[in-house]
Formats: structure tokens, sequence, C-alpha cells
């Protein structure tokens, strides 16, 4: 393959790393100049718009194929689709930074800069079939993470949060790469398709079973943490609560797909042949993930750890489609369709949430009372989303829903099918328990919240996607169809 | 004489055990930063004893060894600006007395 072929395969990539530098240098430029330091954020949108339209050409341009550079990256459909999700997660993203970052530190530029790396770590992650390069794209997007968690330094909750997440993570990529060590050590290489290689003779996997499942369990302790299962979670309320909220955003929606991402690589080009393995422990994991995520949402009061705790289930719901693939990778296109859903269901809940924080300076659930009535549109987003995260019809989230609760019914696993619909109900229980407090119980304040015009046009945005998708569910799930179509072969 | 790849082996998982119980037990900040030290140099001798004596005309063992020990670098550079700016602001960094976040 030429350079110019490598690098065009890569403009995506490389889109978003010229954006965060120029960001970067721009932001030294202007160093004194706070009125032109308003247009950061716009510059980063741009950026975006750049890597976008790279992601559509690039593509366009691979025809249904994979173009595999050396043994590092396949860029394919699947690649192009979580790295098309990081791109819209970092755009949002921005729009809900701009009003809640100004005024809150004086650093604006990294902030945006870190964005972008952030969502080339994902993009990365997305691509990668080298235990090397997976290593490296998961600390990329985890130490962004981290930077972006305690941006605010004079804040002592986020300090707090940013120290607990470095931490965790820490200790648990120390785990991964044990793992990783040890898939090296056993196979002689690092990248997938040679470990699936040797373990394709029947005799190498006999002897070293055991190894290869503690390795793999110790590989997905690494990505757990990243798409915050359980027992990898407990970072995951601290964090997204002291986190600047538009960070919390992007924690909620970017590690996890980029995680889900990794997993389906490793496991589906990778350890084939122990599929019986780690469909059962996803299958356990997936249980305890949903289950406990959802009891433990019930009693949260501050609304940024409830979404944290819905988040958890959510993770454990999308696992579902993982643990039931089934012969022709049917549960990957509800893996890939939930993901693309919950981006815009979990987005427009944080674009509410944010709204009401920079009005309010309030993220308690109690503070909601009488939202309908200071803010008609911001409560008629929540109650939509909140049924698009619960998979109730005309909304996104149902479709998701039943791709994955269909793929747990084709391999007859119906116990995991049941137990994720009585967390349906569950959620319904703690979502509906936001809903009432804005639609039945008097305000405390009469006073309006006023949105910026940029927050209305991303919940606007979300609410016509998640309902879009709801009612013109077709497109979409060919979309997924045809990711995990790709994969497959 | 040549000593048994397996030596090595037990040899880092030692250290990766040492690492981990001192990452989960200890209370300073600092301090469990080292034992995540501990953990990945474990890794880095399990990486370099793997590739002398599994695939020794590939370099990839060296290669990951390096790539880790980069990656760490940066990671504790932020770590311990993380540690100062918790410092600054709560005057400790121990991670018990950590605890504005709960429930």
């Amino acid at each position: 393959m030429t350079l110019a072929k490598t690098l065009a395969l890569l403009s995506p990539e490389l889109v978003l790393l010229a954006g965060g530098l120029g960001i970067l240098l721009l932001d030294m430029i202007w160093k004194d100049d706070e009125g032109k330091k308003d247009w950061l954020p716009y510059l980063t949108l741009v950026g975006l718009g750049g890597a976008l339209a790279a992601v559509i050409v690039v593509w366009r341009g691979l025809g249904g194929g994979v173009s595999a550079l050396a043994t590092m990256l396949d860029v394919d459909a699947l690649a192009m689709f979580i790295c098309l999700m990081a791109v819209l997660v970092a755009a949002l993203v921005v729009v809900f930074s701009v009003e809640f970052v100004r005024g809150k530190t004086p650093y604006r530029g990294e902030f945006y800069a870190f964005l972008l790396f952030a969502a080339l770590g994902i993009a990365l992650m997305a691509a990668a079939t080298n235990l090397v390069l997976i290593y490296i794209s998961v600390e990329l997007l985890s130490v962004t993470s981290y930077v972006l968690t305690g941006y605010l330094r004079g804040d002592a909750k986020s300090n707090e949060a940013a120290i607990k997440y470095f931490l965790y993570g820490a200790i648990v990529s120390a785990a991964m790469l044990y793992g990783m060590s040890l898939f090296y050590g056993i196979t002689g290489t690092t990248d997938l398709r040679g470990i699936a290689e040797f373990f394709s003779d029947p005799a190498s996997m006999s002897e070293l079973h055991w190894v290869v499942f503690a390795a793999m369990v110790l590989l997905f302790a690494g990505l757990g943490f990243k798409i915050a299962a359980v027992p990898f979670h407990q970072w995951a309320p601290d964090a997204y609560e002291g986190a600047p909220t538009p960070v919390t955003a992007f924690l909620s929606v970017g590690p996890k797909a980029a995680g889900f991402a990794v997993l389906l690589r490793v496991l589906i080009i990778g350890l084939p042949q122990f599929e019986a393995d780690w469909t059962a422990l996803l299958a356990a994991i997936s249980i305890v993930t949903m289950t406990l995520g959802n009891v433990v949402a019930i009693v949260q009061k501050n609304i940024k750890r409830m979404i944290a705790y819905s988040s958890i289930a959510q993770a454990g719901y999308i696992l579902i489609g993982l643990a039931c693939l089934g012969a022709d990778n049917y549960g990957l296109q509800g893996v890939l369709l939930y993901l693309l859903v919950y981006l815009f269901a979990n987005l427009g809940l944080f674009a509410v949430v944010i709204a009401f924080s920079n009005a309010t300076g309030s993220d308690e659930i109690e503070d909601y009372a009488g939202l309908m009535r200071r803010s008609p549109w911001l409560a008629a987003g929540m109650v939509v989303f909140f049924l698009s995260l619960v998979g109730i019809p005309p909304t996104a989230g149902f479709f998701g829903k039943v791709l994955i609760f269909a793929s747990a019914i084709r391999t007859q696993s119906y116990l995991l099918a049941a137990i994720g619909v009585l967390n349906g109900v569950i959620s319904l229980y703690y979502y509906f328990n936001v809903v009432r407090q804005g639609f039945f119980l008097p305000p405390k304040e009469a006073a309006p919240i006023p949105a910026a015009p940029e927050l209305r046009v991303a919940l606007l945005v979300c609410m016509a996607v998640v309902l879009g998708i709801g009612v013109f569910p077709q497109p979409f799930i060919q979309l997924a169809q045809g990711v995990a179509r790709l994969l497959a072969i | 004489m040549v000593i048994p790849l397996a030596w090595y082996l037990i040899v880092a998982a030692a250290l990766f055990c040492i690492g981990l119980y001192g990452a989960l037990a200890r209370r300073n900040a600092i301090g469990i930063l080292m034992g995540i030290e501990l953990m990945l140099n474990a890794v880095n001798i399990n990486l370099v004893a793997f590739w002398r004596y599994v695939r020794p005309q590939m370099l990839t063992g060296q290669l990951f060894a390096i790539f880790v020990m980069t990656v760490a670098a940066a990671e504790v550079a932020v770590g311990l600006a993380l540690v100062i700016a918790i410092y600054r602001s709560r005057d400790t960094v121990n991670v018990e007395e950590i605890d504005l976040l709960r429930g």
C-alpha cells in the first residue's frame, strides 16, 4: 500500500490530531486576547466537521471492504461507525461546553484540544487490531479523560473525581497489560489475527486453556472499566458527579462506545475459539451489571449520579448483545444500533441537565420540581430521552432493545432476556420519579429557565434523532446490519 | 547455566501481586502510584522474558515494553499533577479523607 493511500485511510484520525494541535497553538498565540478565544469552540466544531467529512469519504471509499494497515489497524465499517460516533459526541460536548466552561476556568482552549484528542483515542481504539495499539489508544483516551474530569482546578469535587478516576484507571490498566503480556507469551504475537491463528490448532488450546481464561479476565478488567461494567464500575458515580457536566456527558458515551468496539474486535477476531468461555463470562457480568446499576440508581438524589448508575445499567443491556452473538453475529447489530441510540438519548438528557444547572446551579433531583412550568421544552425533552432509555416506542430506544432482546431469544438465552425486561421495568421507576417531580410537583421558584441558543439546538437535534429513529428505524437498522455483517466475515 | 523462563515469570507474578496489594492497601495517593509502578514493571519483565524465550527473532516484546514505559511516564505525570491539585485544595493526599463524593 502506498503512503498516500495509507494517509488517506487515516484521514479522520489525522484531521482530529491536526485540529487538536491547531487549537492548542491558537490558544497559545491568542494568549492575551479573551475576545478571540471565544472563537475556539467554533473552530473546534469546524475541525470536527472536517473529521466527519473524512469519515464519510473513507467509509464510501471502502465499498464494504476492509483495509488492514500493517497488523495494527483495520479501517473497516466498524471503525468508521465508531469514529462517526466519536465525532458526534465530541461535537455535542463542545456545544454543551461553550456556556458551561465560560467563567469557570481561565484555560478554555486546552479543554477543546483535549476533547479532540479524546475523540482521536476513541477512533484509534475502534480500529486497533494489535494489543500494543489497543493499549496505547486506551491510554490516550484515559489520560485525556482524567485531565478533562479534573479540569476545574479550583473545584474540590472535580479534583476528587479526577484522582479517583485516575487511580482506579491506572490500576485496572496495569492489570489489563498483565493480561496482554500473557497473551503475548502464549502466542508469541500481539496481532489479534495472529493470536486467532495460533489458537486454531486444537492442541495449543487444551493445554493452556486456564491461562488463556485468566488473561481474558485481566483483559476484560481494562475494557470493563471503560464501559463501566460491574465489578469495574466503582469509579463511574464519583467521576460522573464531580466532573464538569459536559465532560460527564462525554464520559457516559465516548469511552463506552470505544470500549465495546475493542471488546468486539478482541473477542470476535482474536479469540473466536474461546466463544463458550467469554459468552458465559459476559452473560454473568451483564446480569450483575444491569441489575446493580438499576437498583442502586433508585436511591440516588443527584441527577448526575443517577445517570451514572443508569449508564452502568445500559452497559449491562448492551453486553447481552455481545453474550448472545449467535452463529451469524446477529447480536452485533443490536449492540451497534443500541450504542447509536444511547448516544443521542444520553447526550440529549445531558443537554437538559446542563441547561438546568447553568440556570440554577443545582444537580439535585428534588430541584427539578415544577420543571414543566419553568421550561416546557426541557421537560418535554427529558420525557423523550427517558422513554428512549427505557425503550418505549415511539422512541429509538425501543428498536435498540428489540434487537438486543431478539438476539438473546435467538440464542435461547431466555434468562438473559427476562432479566433484561425486568430491569427495564425497574428503570422506569427511577426515570419517572424525575418526570413526576418535573410535571406534578409545584416549582420551588417560578422563574423560567433560560437555555443558551446552542444548547437549544443540541436538544432539538437529539430529540429529532431519537424520535426520527423511533419512527423510521429501517435505514438505521440496515446500517447496523451492514457493519455487523462485515465483521462476521 | 540457563535460567528457565518460569523463574522470570514467578518473579514477575510476585512483583505484580506486591504492586496490586500496595495499590489496594495504601492510603496515601503517592503510595498507590508506587504500587501501580510495580505492577507495570512486572508486566515489563513478563514482556521481555517472553520475547527472549518465545520468539527472539521478532522484537514485539521489547517494543511493547518500551511503549509501556513511555505511556506509564505520561500517565504518572498526569497523576502527580492531579495529586498536587488535590493537595492544594484539601491539604491531604490520604484517599480516605478525600470523600466529598459518595452514595
